[in-house]
């Protein structure tokens, strides 16, 4: 009994250090997002948040640096790094600053992926080869009157011969400032509900696309966040990507993927604010000791690490899922649900450990705690997160 | 020693060591440097391996080697390189006993014997390595090759024929510029160059560029070492300054407690 425990207690179990294990490639690729966002991000990063604007610069350098096409195929100028890479350099950015983060996160796991998954060849060519070598894009799905509510929206594609008018404003759009690229959403047939919802890809030298007002936000200040107007927006048939009437599907699966996207931007923002609260604590004096070696603090600091470690586990897995080709959607929405969470708790304490440092602006405390709140907020809601899981528990049953 | 080479083809050799990363804390327990951490490419090793690439991109250098003499992980650091440009790699695998003994002598060694093979034009290296600082390797190269060294390097510049460079070094007293013929060894310091960082593409192609593994056992070189360490311990923690009221008491603490003069 004893030896055939132990047999099977070595077939197979000793593959992986650890659930958390990177490949080459990855911890590669992790050294150089980590040195580059620690050289070209970190001294910017308050001023581009005071000014709410993103340095050209570094866009620029971003893409020079192959992160906005990590899973692009190599045919179209990407790195062919592989979902997980990009989840790993999403999380090193948001380290330090989640606004950066937010944009890389958008670029690869809405506007790539939802080429990846219904481009045409011709489409692939053409939109990821721009997509990872100078142009930005943007995912428009959201409108005043629709957010959680996908489906409700009302802007409107009419068929006229081989083309067709898009008219409507979209709203919440991430990128959208800097934008070359849009993705749109939009009914060719509100008769049908939302299976008339369709997607399109304008460019921005469409005469019928542009920006409106930038919203000014609590956090994530540097990441662009306006409205885009569609006004007599002209485009082929060509432009449709995926089917006609199939871009309620393309929205969905898009985004179950791009929750771990920003689950992973979660996890980082946490892990940033951590690491830079527990080091000024083991600093800062008071009655004589570093204040993080007194026990309550010690406690907190434990707690914190506990749940970060936690919700690093759920995006790591919900991403090797999504790799190995299994059903992940539970799997994001709880890994997404819970790291926004914790980011919040996390940043929240983190304030608090560095007391009234933690809540000037000379320190980076008090911006990784107004960046973690929009974690609950985008790419859906804690409470849509909830329902997604419910569904898929109850629907076992 | 005559370059074997053809002038249109000029090969550059990048000696890397995979190093202690420069972000940790060194610890030494038990009377040694604790090694269980991140290692990563030796920071001066980075500025060598850019300015390799800085003469790829002249088209003045047509092929960079990189270089490596450590144990199996040391892999990474050529994984490195070849992601920030070197075309290829070899790596001198030892048994971690082995690299734990390894000398400066026998790694300079080492790449005079690999000159045999490699037949560089020009020899990079960074001017030391973080983990022991011992700043020798370049120049006990160029001793045994007998060939010419522009060390502690922060400027380079080569000849329109390739028969020659020029390098400019930081000494005490200014910059100093040698002439020198190829083929030459040239460490590298600080203010040489800013290493790019790897592109994402190039990192993933990098593991597809070809490794030559060697055993560091069947060098042919004596590897008996010629020094012993006798100990190896924390530096002494710092203490605190003091404050002096004025001049007369700092001299007095100058004379009497420091006994400085």
């Amino acid at each position: 009994m004893m030896r055939g425990m132990s047999r099977l207690a070595t077939r197979g179990g000793a593959r992986y250090k650890s659930l958390l294990t990177l490949n080459e490639d990855e911890v590669a690729l992790q050294d150089m997002v980590k040195a580059f966002a620690k050289e070209e991000i970190a001294p910017y990063v308050m001023e581009m948040d005071e000014v709410q604007k993103m340095r050209p610069e570094l866009i620029q350098k971003c893409f020079e640096q192959g992160l906005m096409g990590i899973e692009t195929a190599e045919q179209y100028g990407g790195s062919d790094a592989g979902f997980f890479g990009s989840i790993i350099a999403i999380e090193e950015l948001a380290k330090v600053d989640p606004s950066v983060s937010v944009m890389v996160d958008v670029q690869n796991t809405l506007v790539n992926n939802a080429f990846f998954r219904w481009g045409t060849d011709a489409q692939k060519e053409k939109y990821l080869r721009m997509l990872s070598t100078n142009t930005l894009g943007s995912f428009c799905l959201s409108e005043a009157g629709s957010g959680s509510d996908a489906f409700a929206l009302k802007t409107r594609a009419e068929k006229k011969g081989d083309e067709y008018v898009i008219n409507g404003n979209k709203m919440w759009i991430t990128n959208s400032g800097e934008a070359g690229l849009f993705l749109v959403m939009a009914n060719v047939d509100p008769s049908k509900g939302y299976k008339g919802i369709t997607c399109f890809v304008v460019t921005g030298d469409n005469p019928g696309v542009r920006i409106g007002k930038k919203e000014n936000k609590l956090g994530i200040r540097s990441s662009s966040t306006c409205e885009v107007i569609f006004e007599d927006c002209v485009v082929s048939k060509d432009a449709i990507v995926g089917e006609l009437g199939k871009g309620y599907k393309i929205a969905i699966e898009v985004l179950n993927e791009g929750r771990i996207g920003i689950g992973s931007q979660m996890i980082g923002l946490a892990q940033g604010a951590f690491d830079t609260a527990v080091k000024y604590s083991m600093e800062r004096e008071q009655f004589g000791q570093p204040i993080g070696t007194f026990q309550g603090m010690q406690h907190q600091q434990a707690q914190c690490a506990t749940n970060i470690m936690a919700a690093r586990l759920m995006v790591y897995n919900a991403a090797r899922m999504k790799e190995a080709g299994e059903n992940f959607v539970m799997e994001a929405a709880m890994a997404k649900l819970y790291a926004s969470q914790v980011a919040q708790q996390v940043a929240s304490q983190a304030v608090e450990w560095m007391g009234g440092v933690g809540f000037v602006k000379d320190y980076p405390a008090e911006k990784f705690y107004r960046d973690a709140k929009i974690g609950a907020i985008y790419e859906g809601t804690s409470n849509i997160q909830l329902q997604t899981i419910a569904k898929m528990i109850q629907s076992n049953l | 020693m005559l370059r074997r080479t053809l002038a249109s083809n000029m090969r550059a050799v990048v000696g890397v060591k995979h190093t202690v990363d420069y972000n940790i804390k060194v610890k030494v327990k038990d009377g040694k440097v604790a090694k269980d951490v991140k290692h990563s490419m030796n920071p001066f090793c980075e500025i060598a391996t850019e300015a390799a690439m800085k003469l790829k991109e002249a088209g003045v250098v047509t092929e960079i080697v990189a270089v490596t003499i450590g144990n199996a992980k040391a892999a990474e650091s050529l994984t490195k390189a070849m992601a920030m440009g070197a075309d290829r790699s070899v790596h001198v695998v030892g048994e971690q006993a082995e690299i734990d003994g390894l000398e400066t002598l026998q790694v300079a060694k080492v790449f005079a014997k690999l000159h045999e093979e490699l037949q560089g034009d020009i020899y990079f290296m960074g001017k030391q390595a973080i983990d022991d600082d011992q700043c020798h390797v370049p120049q006990m190269v160029s001793a045994l090759l007998n060939i010419p060294q522009g060390t502690f390097a922060a400027g380079l510049k080569v000849a329109d024929d390739k028969s020659s460079i020029e390098v400019t070094r930081e000494v005490d007293d200014g910059s100093q510029t040698l002439s020198m013929k190829l083929p030459a060894v040239v460490s590298c310091d600080l203010r040489l160059n800013t290493p790019r960082f790897a592109t994402l593409p190039n990192i993933m192609k990098a593991k597809k560029k070809p490794i030559d593994k060697k055993k560091l056992s069947e060098m042919g070189i004596d590897l008996t070492p010629r020094v012993e360490v006798v100990e190896c311990a924390q530096p002494v923690e710092r203490q605190g300054g003091g404050k002096v009221a004025d001049v007369d008491e700092l001299i007095n603490k100058l004379k009497n407690e420091a006994k400085v003069l």
